[in-house]
């Protein structure tokens, strides 16, 4: 099996596996797991939209 | 000064673990099966929770066709790369018994399986932590 992922795909899996990881381990009630989780989903992926457009504007 | 060698002999009581079976069950079994350390302390949500992430991340990681590093003496960033994908425990026993992940350098999205496998290592350390302090009591 051959999976071929787009970078962007790839980094927004990788966001939701390490922010459900960190939300449980890192917070002590659901609702703070909850929002840990949801926290961490967005820095991961406004940080890769951020370091994109950082990469974008090095290159012109 | 004999005092306060007391004192800090008792402080070190005061915040140490109490060592029960489960203490180092739980840990044990989490490594081993990724989930587990929470699902045999009946938390199940969390526990299928953490499986599911890491035992996902870690096929992904096979699928891409990600490399699994092996027992090294080398150069560093192999030897922290093992580390990682020993941190999957019973996955990467059975991937390495079963010579997965050999790596395509061919395919780009090969290195993005690498890491994959290393973070769902390194996921399942921390989840192997935190089985240990619900086993202690020091999260419920």
């Amino acid at each position: 099996m051959n999976l071929e992922l787009s970078h962007f795909s790839a980094a927004i899996l990788f966001a939701v596996f390490a922010s459900v990881v960190f939300g449980i381990t890192q917070r002590n009630t659901s609702r703070d797991m909850i929002r840990y989780g949801l926290y961490c989903f967005a820095m991961f992926v406004g940080g890769v939209i951020v370091a994109g457009w950082v990469m974008w504007i090095l290159r012109r | 000064m004999a005092n306060s060698s007391v004192e800090k002999t008792k402080k070190i009581d005061a915040t140490a673990a109490p060592m029960t079976p489960m203490s180092i069950v739980a840990p044990a079994l989490g490594w081993l099966i990724p989930g587990a350390g929470h699902l045999i302390q009946k938390r199940f949500i969390r526990g299928a929770l953490l499986m599911a992430s890491i035992v996902a991340m870690f096929l992904l990681g096979l699928a891409m066709q990600g490399r699994i590093y092996k027992p090294n003496g080398g150069d560093i960033l192999d030897i922290l790369g093992f580390v990682g994908d020993v941190g999957a425990g019973g996955l990467y026993i059975l991937t390495r018994a079963n010579d997965w992940g050999q790596g395509a350098i061919a395919h780009a999205t090969a290195d993005y399986g690498t890491k994959f496998i290393i973070v769902a290592g390194l996921l399942n350390f921390i989840a192997v932590a935190d089985a240990y302090h619900i086993a202690i009591g020091k999260k419920q």
